[in-house]
């Protein structure tokens, strides 16, 4: 597997423009020629689609959900950052660029987020001109306010519902292209697998959710915009239908994998209180902007909140970082949130939560000020768990959220498999191995809106390809083999139930371990145990598993069953990687690599490198490539929130 | 932790050609803290390992957001809690030996897909026909360069927080769709950007509302009474002088 960065020459601000005059175009008038598919409509799906179709590509997008304005993207609250500086507080695009590689502690690619932090602008603009009601200040310009903890005010907000607001723009100018016949669109259509023709992208099988017919798609570039892989884990704050299966099958095909133990665990999710949940329910991180985070001091202390007094309780992140607090970044409050829990300072039922407490903020600024700050996301509470933190601290405890990792990409978002491309979360390329909040709309907007056109004219201006038909025995063995792998899902389920597993029954199985073995602390002994345990899971899965009705039919039991399979073979190349990385680094903890004050601990000597995985056969071991980071303009630093 | 004893009687249907009716249920044991469709969940799995095909029901992002799911439940869209979706609306809202009758939207622009499944992708065909800003990506200008009073941009947003789960539709004696389509004319005719295409935006959307087959407003504020978001009638007063005015210049 050859992993050519085609990182751009020139100064770093330079880069970007040097690689858009290297690349090659297209003229308007050939575009039509040219068929790309999209699979998904979250941000980098759908601005992607219209973006391409405004271009004058022929655009065929696929989506899972009814409609694609469902798509999970939706569910982002908080904001998206650009480097506008409206707020003239000393931003910049090389202070968002610095920011943000630092936030993923520095093992990303510096070409690629300093492209990231110039288009942020450009996509603020975007938005604003199709109609996306920003939050603004009384005289008529924009209001941003100060994320997750940066030192500048760069993050614009839409409430607390900005991911609605800007997928729901992207949204309407899929729509516009839909309308004018610039792209087709299918929803309720689940990828199943990635066609291959002379070694390049040409098509996907998908079925149809409602009939369950195997459909084959060619085209001359396919684009995966297909999000994350947080649902391994079962719980996760990410929708139910969020999965890896599209990513998996492109690794099958010979799609690099790129670090895909970097899992975002979000400190400020409601915490789990039962064995029938669903889902982890986020609450924005801005409440630790005025909320203090604490536990009794005392191990075992099960008093309500309100009766322990202020002598008694541990305010452990201001006490460990008194310059940064309550308001250090994600993977650092997630962190030491376990810490205190394993110290069996936990609070709640189940001892698996910390306490968020706006009693001095209310004291401080009144109860008005603080609701209207917040008041959704206290409603939002109360309605799940009862309770109201006006009165009470509210309880929180981590939540896998955002997967860093995905499918390797070269500088133009293209994966190993020449006309294969991963856009936003689906690929791995600006995070690094931690993601700061309210940049990951910032990607997938730029990812869709401003990057991938130029990578597909110059794909289609440098690459010679055949027509090829659904008829194509490429396209007719991948069906089959999706069928085939349908029904070997269906086999238990005829005759009755009886000693047989469910879906959701392995999932939380797989999920568990995947929690206990490879979340916010890793250590060889656990990964090893992961890694022996997995392949008996899966075993009991394909002998096992009962999934009602058939396959020709609306069948939401199936379509889980396939993305549960994906799942347990996914796990295994997550856990080999969180094995083979010896060092922490962002949401990565190695319990072997700590600071004396148990901070995490990188090694750059041998570990600035992205891990990619290539596979190598069902019974073979996948084997590890490396793309060497080099920073020419950033020098890496230790990162210290003290 | 304090469990609820349950009967559901739930619509059944196999796909859209075939005929449906309601199948009762019994559940023991519900915590009060599971959301609706984990009561649900829970239901599916019990019917699973009975060798009975489980129910199906559209869901997603079980934040309130994605507006995906939602059913009526006793004859109220979402349920009976104020400005929630279904997935947000909790066991703790019943009580032990109640019936709860779980039925899908129904509309005549609706078409039952399967059990609670509807087919409301009439929806995305309104936004289709103009519920946008014809801006191609890139070239626009500085998002500063339009000042928009912070009255204005909130006014825009209470109208943008509709998402289009379809219960206003379901609400309605007439099978309306006013209220979803005037959130979307109500924010865009609100922004300047929105206003160089208004009228043809407002005539555009209207008649593909009335050609999906969706019915007329008569006032009832049914769908305000079960919007998830509360969105207010006022953007459907806001739409008819929209579609008025476009008509009488248009005409």
């Amino acid at each position: 597997m050859e992993l050519t960065s085609r990182t751009p020459s020139g100064p770093l601000a330079e880069k970007w423009d040097n690689h858009r005059f290297a690349n090659k175009l297209v003229n308007p008038a050939n575009r039509r020629k040219y068929k790309i598919i999209v699979v998904g409509t979250g941000l980098a799906g759908a601005s992607a689609s219209a973006t391409l179709a405004e271009q004058g590509y022929q655009v065929h997008t696929f989506c899972i959900q009814d409609s694609p304005r469902r798509a999970h993207s939706i569910a982002a609250q908080g904001g998206i950052n650009a480097a506008k500086n409206y707020q003239n507080d000393g931003d910049s695009i090389h202070r968002l660029f610095y920011d943000t590689i630092k936030g993923g502690d520095f093992r990303a690619r510096e070409a690629n987020v300093y492209r990231l932090a110039q288009v942020s602008n450009n996509i603020i603009d975007q938005c604003v001109a199709q109609g996306v009601p920003f939050a603004r200040e009384y005289g008529g310009t924009l209001a941003n306010r100060s994320f997750g903890g940066a030192q500048v005010s760069r993050t614009f907000y839409a409430r607390g519902q900005t991911g609605q607001q800007l997928l729901l723009g992207a949204y309407s100018a899929l729509s516009r292209q839909i309308h004018k016949g610039g792209v087709k669109m299918y929803p309720r259509r689940e990828m199943m697998d990635l066609v291959i023709v002379d070694g390049r992208a040409r098509g996907i099988v998908t079925r149809n959710l409602i009939n369950g017919t195997l459909e084959n798609h060619t085209a001359d570039a396919v684009i995966l915009a297909t999000g994350g892989y947080g649902n391994a884990y079962f719980l996760s704050t990410n929708a139910m239908a969020s999965n890896v299966t599209a990513s998996w099958r492109a690794y099958k095909q010979g799609a690099g994998f790129a670090n895909p133990c970097f899992v975002q665990i979000h400190p400020t999710c409601i915490p789990v209180h039962g064995d029938y949940q669903s889902k982890l329910t986020l609450m924005s991180e801005s409440l630790r902007n005025d909320g203090r985070v604490w536990v009794p001091l005392a191990a075992g202390d099960k008093r309500a909140p309100s009766t322990i007094p202020e002598a008694e309780r541990d305010y452990f992140l201001e006490k460990k970082y008194p310059s940064f607090g309550n308001l250090v970044p994600r993977d650092v409050a997630s962190r030491n949130a376990k810490e205190q829990c394993d110290q069996g300072k936990g609070v709640g039922s189940t001892g698996l939560a910390v306490y968020l407490d706006f009693g001095d903020a209310i004291k401080r600024d009144s109860q008005e000020t603080i609701l209207k700050k917040y008041g959704n996301l206290f409603q939002m509470y109360e309605k799940i768990t009862a309770g109201n933190p006006l009165n009470e601290p509210m309880m929180i405890y981590p939540a896998v959220h955002y997967t860093m990792g995905g499918l390797w990409v070269d500088y133009d978002l293209m994966t190993t498999i020449p006309g294969l491309f991963a856009l936003g979360e689906c690929n791995f390329s600006d995070h690094g191995a931690n993601r700061l909040g309210a940049s990951a709309l910032m990607q997938g907007l730029a990812d869709g809106y401003f990057v991938i056109s130029t990578s597909i004219a110059h794909y289609m201006g440098t690459t010679k390809l055949d027509a090829v038909s659904i008829t194509d025995p490429h396209f007719l063995s991948i069906q089959k083999n999706v069928g085939d792998r349908l029904h070997r899902l269906l086999r238990n389920s005829n005759g009755s139930p009886t000693g047989k597993v469910t879906v959701d029954e392995i999932h939380k199985e797989l999920g568990k371990l995947l929690w206990n073995n490879c979340g916010m602390a890793r250590n060889r002994q656990g990964l090893e145990e992961a890694l022996e345990k997995i392949p008996g899971i899966r075993e009991t899965f394909w002998d096992k598993v009962y999934i009602p009705g058939t396959g020709s039919e609306l069948n939401q039991s199936l379509e889980r069953a396939g993305r549960v399979a994906d799942f347990l073979e996914f796990g295994e190349i997550m856990v080999r990687d969180a094995l083979t990385r010896e060092e922490s680094c962002g949401c990565h903890l190695r319990e072997e690599s700590q600071t004396e004050e148990n901070e995490a601990k990188r090694d750059d000597a041998n570990f600035s490198h992205v891990s990619v995985w290539e596979y190598k056969g069902d019974e073979e071991t996948p084997v590890l490539h490396k793309e060497p980071l080099t920073f020419e303009f950033v020098t890496p630093s230790q990162r210290s929130y003290k | 932790m304090s469990t609820i004893d349950l009967t559901l009687q739930i619509w059944r249907q196999k796909n859209s050609d075939s005929l449906g009716n309601l199948q009762t249920y019994t559940l023991t044991g519900i915590s009060t803290d599971m959301s609706f469709l984990e009561m649900l969940d829970v239901l599916n799995e019990k019917l699973t390992k009975e060798g009975k095909d489980p129910v199906a029901f559209d869901h997603d992002c079980r934040e309130g957001i994605c507006g995906m799911c939602g059913s009526v439940i006793n004859g109220i869209a979402h349920g009976p809690e104020k400005e929630t979706t279904l997935c947000q609306l909790h066991m703790r809202n019943f009580k032990t030996g109640d019936i709860l009758v779980v039925e899908p939207f129904r509309s005549r622009a609706f078409p039952i897909r399967k059990d609670l499944i509807v087919d409301r992708s009439a929806f995305d065909r309104i936004i289709q026909s103009g519920g946008y800003v014809s801006v191609n990506t890139g070239g626009t200008p500085d998002g500063n360069a339009i000042p928009i009073p912070a009255e204005t941009a909130e006014l825009a947003m209470d109208a943008a927080a509709c998402i289009g789960c379809g219960a206003c539709v379901a609400a309605c004696p007439n099978g309306a769709a006013m209220l979803f389509t005037s959130a979307k004319i109500s924010q865009l005719c609100l922004l300047p950007q929105g206003k160089v295409e208004r009228k043809a935006r407002a005539l555009a959307m209207v008649k593909i509302m009335d050609e999906e087959g969706f019915g007329n407003c008569s006032n009832e504020r049914e769908c305000e009474a079960v919007c998830p978001k509360g969105i207010s009638i006022r953007n459907i007063a806001r739409m008819n002088r929209e579609f008025i005015a476009a008509a009488l210049f248009e005409g």
